[in-house]
Parts: C-alpha cells; sequence; structure tokens
C-alpha cells in the first residue's frame, strides 16, 4: 500500500521501518511528517496581533479523487528519480493541535534522489491534491487560503 | 445531457448544497459553461464566480473551465486546494 487517506493517526517510526523491512539496497530513507499547528499568523504576515489561536483544525477531502491525485503524484516522482518504496499517509476530519496531519516517506540508495522525491511530493500534494482546512479560532471557523508559496514551490520542479 | 455535480470545502458551505444531478439545456458543453449556468442562479450561487482561483475537476481530474463535458460525467468545483 503506497498512499492513505484515514481519519486514523499513524506511526511514523513503523512506516518508515517498512520501507526498508527485508532488504538491502535501500541506502536512504527520507521523511516529512506535518503537524496542526496550534497558531498562526494570519497570511500576509502582519505581525502576533493578527495571529488566532487554532482550536482545532476539520479536513475535508474529495473521496476517490483525493487517492487518485496521490497516486499520480507518487508515479510522477517515481519516473523522476530510481525510488525502492514510497509512502503518502494524510489524515482526513477533526484534528487538534499537535495532531500528525501527513506523512511523506522515500526510500532509495542515495539520500539526494530520497530527499528530492520526499520534497517533491510534498510540494505537489499542497497544489495538486483536494484536501481543505477549515481552522476553528475564537472567533468562529474559518477556511485557510491557499497561498502563492506553494504554488511557487510546486513551480520549481517543472523547469 | 446529465451530469452530477459536486462542490466542496468553502464553496460547498456557501451554497449549502453538496451534489446535486442536472440535466443540462442544449449547448453546455463545458465546464465554464456550466459554471456560469450554475452562477446564473442568482445567490447564493454567484459564489461560483467570486472565488477566487476557481478549481475544476472532470471524473475526478483537475481540468480548466474550457475542458469538455459530456453525458454522465462527474464535475466538481472546488477553492484552491490546501492539504499538507
Amino acid at each position: 500500500m503506497t498512499v492513505s487517506v484515514q481519519e486514523a493517526d499513524f506511526d511514523p517510526g513503523a512506516e518508515i521501518a517498512a520501507l526498508s523491512l527485508g532488504r538491502d539496497d535501500v541506502g536512504a530513507v527520507a521523511s516529512f511528517v506535518g503537524l496542526v499547528r496550534a497558531d498562526k499568523v494570519a497570511d500576509g504576515g502582519v505581525g502576533a496581533d493578527e495571529a488566532a489561536a487554532i482550536a482545532a483544525m476539520t479536513l475535508e477531502h474529495y473521496p476517490g479523487m483525493t487517492e487518485k491525485a496521490l497516486q499520480a503524484i507518487v508515479a510522477e516522482a517515481r519516473g523522476r528519480w530510481d525510488l525502492f518504496g514510497v509512502r503518502v499517509i494524510h489524515r482526513v476530519g477533526r484534528l487538534l493541535p499537535g495532531d500528525r496531519i501527513v506523512l511523506v516517506a522515500v526510500a532509495s540508495a542515495h539520500r539526494g534522489e530520497a530527499l528530492a522525491a520526499c520534497e517533491f511530493i510534498m510540494d505537489y500534494l499542497k497544489t495538486r491534491a483536494p484536501f481543505w482546512k477549515k481552522e476553528e479560532t475564537p472567533d468562529g471557523g474559518r477556511w485557510v487560503d491557499a497561498r502563492t508559496s506553494d504554488d511557487r514551490a510546486a513551480g520549481r520542479w517543472s523547469s | 445531457m446529465s451530469v452530477k455535480v459536486l462542490f466542496f470545502a468553502g464553496l460547498r458551505e456557501a451554497l449549502g448544497v453538496a451534489s446535486e444531478s442536472l440535466a443540462l439545456p442544449e449547448g453546455i458543453g463545458s465546464v465554464g459553461a456550466l459554471r456560469d449556468l450554475l452562477a446564473a442562479r442568482g445567490e447564493p450561487w454567484a459564489a461560483l464566480v467570486i472565488t477566487k482561483n476557481l478549481r475544476a475537476a472532470v471524473n475526478q481530474q483537475m481540468v480548466g473551465l474550457d475542458a469538455p463535458v459530456r453525458e454522465g460525467d462527474e464535475v466538481a468545483f472546488f477553492p484552491p486546494v490546501t492539504g499538507g
């Protein structure tokens, strides 16, 4: 199993270990874990006064399309780098500050490929996979705006 | 021609509907034309043209507004994605 969209938490250590289990050709496993932050400065970086405490976050997705989009991103990464294994887990539903949201882990022979592929998958996930975050703040619910910096990060890979 | 239309996230909330089946009149052959047809229903449907950088998918593939719409397609509209 390469891609999972689930409400349940995951064990990063177990997922990373599974990528090299029973094989001796893996020289590098790179991973990224994204977490829910308790506070966030409003987009535009106006300052701490604009920061609202986030009590919780709800992640919505498009069942069916989300899984296909993640599989397509992994397939594109495999076309660009020589990868031995890839694991992507993205949680949905209501999450609290400190909770894990996403895991991307990539196994390869060397660190360069593993690190690059891990970053590529995250950059594409953030701009192409249909997930939406809604934050719960003291002022009520607020859908998170897409960031142009995420588009720029994904655009780096198309040159 | 009939299609299934889905809405997600802030757009779903603004419209108060997650999905509907729709019989399209003659001449509605693209995602953009379908969006304009829905937006013309008046409030709150104008959200479909007000939403900044509205995204669309046909049969669970991200497409542009010029993409064709065919009988039985699943067409989705949503704001830019914010996962990860």
